[in-house]
């Protein structure tokens, strides 16, 4: 492609790559596009980790139901098939490993997939921390995805996480405007790029870049 | 013995201070605002409150905040755009934070009401929030032991009550309320309607009545007047 990705476009490409059939918990903000773009062939389910499977989309007017929000506690509804649990079941879920795909947001992605999403790490910021944590570890898969560069150009991707991290070792891909990277054993390959090539990239960042195999 | 209750205010009367009390509900969706109002009415203070969140805009937990009454809060995300009551206090050094991930908190309470005495999760391994913890490595894997949370009460809110204290809940105002009813000595729900025993099939009941202690019926809200009944 010859322009970088906008939000939206990002969404349809991580949509695209869900594999059919798969259970996904689609974090809070950026990730959430990605449910505009999921096709009824696909057949994918929303988790939402307040307790319940078979998610449908926001509620409007009538639909909204203060008994049926989602994590970011806004009113979704339910589709045929949908489910509800107690709050370990659906950590249990997630921990187990049940969970195919997870999207989240970042501030900071490592060479080694470790994520940092959670807190600025600034002194008089108030922590929270919600389900980040658990969504970090708990799927098959984590995605990310995220801008590639700070608004003062510097890479999200980096050698070490400079911000405190959400999880270690846990990021599996990373889904930017400028380019798809896999973490692998390797080192990090650049899948595809938008806009730009591998090496224009390779002189803005500090994580050495592998080609795609 | 299920005890049913007359009233909120009765239900929460041995409420005292120094209790550790688990608040069921995520945001405002299974949230039993008329137990939280209760206990605010019943002057019990210097509570560790456990719940999702510190309270949202001027009703329930948030108001129990602003009246200083709870000395520490043990929940996962405190720091909401309508959590003014909570900030101010934190800001001002007037309640202790216990940050928990959302999937530990969880289990710790489920911990708590299962008799385990605590267990190794892969969750905030290797973050701050794993600091001072022990750890493991299991199947090349780090784990962070995590302790069960007991608690002196508990106030949640389900749908309907039996009168032997079986529970249903509705949809995801279920969340943390059937391992808070578990983990607490005296759990004491809100719910929309008690029928007879029997009255409930036992293949949908979700929390068994042995968890529960305290019912009380409180009528759910009347829902938002229309338009068209305001211009009436």
């Amino acid at each position: 492609m010859s322009e970088k990705l906008t939000k939206d476009e990002l969404a349809q490409l991580v949509a695209r790559d869900i594999a059919p059939g798969s259970f996904v918990n689609l974090g809070i903000g950026q990730p959430t596009l990605v449910s505009n773009y999921l096709t009824a062939e696909q057949d994918v389910t929303l988790h939402t980790e307040n307790g319940m499977l078979g998610m449908g989309p926001e509620a409007q007017g009538d639909e909204i139901d203060e008994d049926l929000i989602n994590a970011g506690k806004i009113p979704v509804t339910e589709l045929p098939g949908a489910s509800y649990f107690h709050h370990a079941d659906s950590f249990a879920m997630m921990r187990g490993g049940h969970l195919d795909v997870c999207v989240l947001g970042a501030f900071q992605v490592s060479a080694g997939g470790d994520l940092a999403n959670w807190h600025t790490g600034a002194p008089d910021a108030i922590p929270a921390v919600g389900g980040a944590m658990d969504l970090a570890t708990g799927a098959k898969d984590v995605y990310v995805m995220m801008s590639l560069f700070t608004k003062d150009g510097k890479s999200k991707l980096v050698p070490e996480c400079t911000y405190p991290v959400t999880g270690v070792n846990c990021v599996t891909r990373v889904y930017t405007n400028e380019a798809v990277f896999l973490i692998t054993a390797d080192g990090v390959r650049v899948r595809e790029t938008f806009g730009t090539t591998m090496e224009e990239l390779q002189s803005k960042m500090d994580v050495k870049l592998l080609p795609a195999e | 013995m299920l005890t049913i209750a007359n009233s909120a205010q009765d239900a929460v009367a041995e409420i005292h201070d120094g209790a550790t009390v688990l608040i069921g509900g995520f945001g405002n969706a299974g949230q039993p605002m008329e137990l939280i109002d209760a206990l605010l009415a019943c002057g019990a203070t210097d509570l560790t409150v456990v719940n999702n969140n510190a309270g949202q805009a001027d009703a329930g937990l948030a108001l129990l905040i602003k009246e200083r009454r709870v000395k520490k809060i043990i929940c996962s995300f405190p720091r909401q755009s309508d959590s003014w009551h909570f900030d101010a206090a934190y800001r001002a050094g007037e309640i202790e934070l216990e940050l928990v991930p959302q999937g530990n908190l969880a289990e710790r309470i489920r911990a708590a009401g299962a008799g385990i005495g605590g267990f190794f999760t892969p969750t905030g391994y290797g973050t701050m929030l794993a600091e001072g913890k022990e750890t493991r490595t299991i199947d090349g894997r780090g784990y962070v032991y995590e302790t069960p949370i007991h608690a002196d009460f508990a106030l949640i809110k389900a749908l309907k009550s039996d009168k032997t204290g079986n529970l249903v809940y509705r949809k995801t105002a279920r969340n943390f309320g059937p391992i808070m009813a578990a983990a607490a000595k005296h759990t004491i729900v809100q719910v929309s309607e008690i029928v007879e025993t029997g009255g409930l099939d036992p293949e949908v009941v979700v929390t068994p009545g042995i968890y529960v202690d305290t019912v009380v019926k409180i009528e759910p809200h009347a829902p938002a007047a229309t338009e068209h009944e305001v211009n009436q």
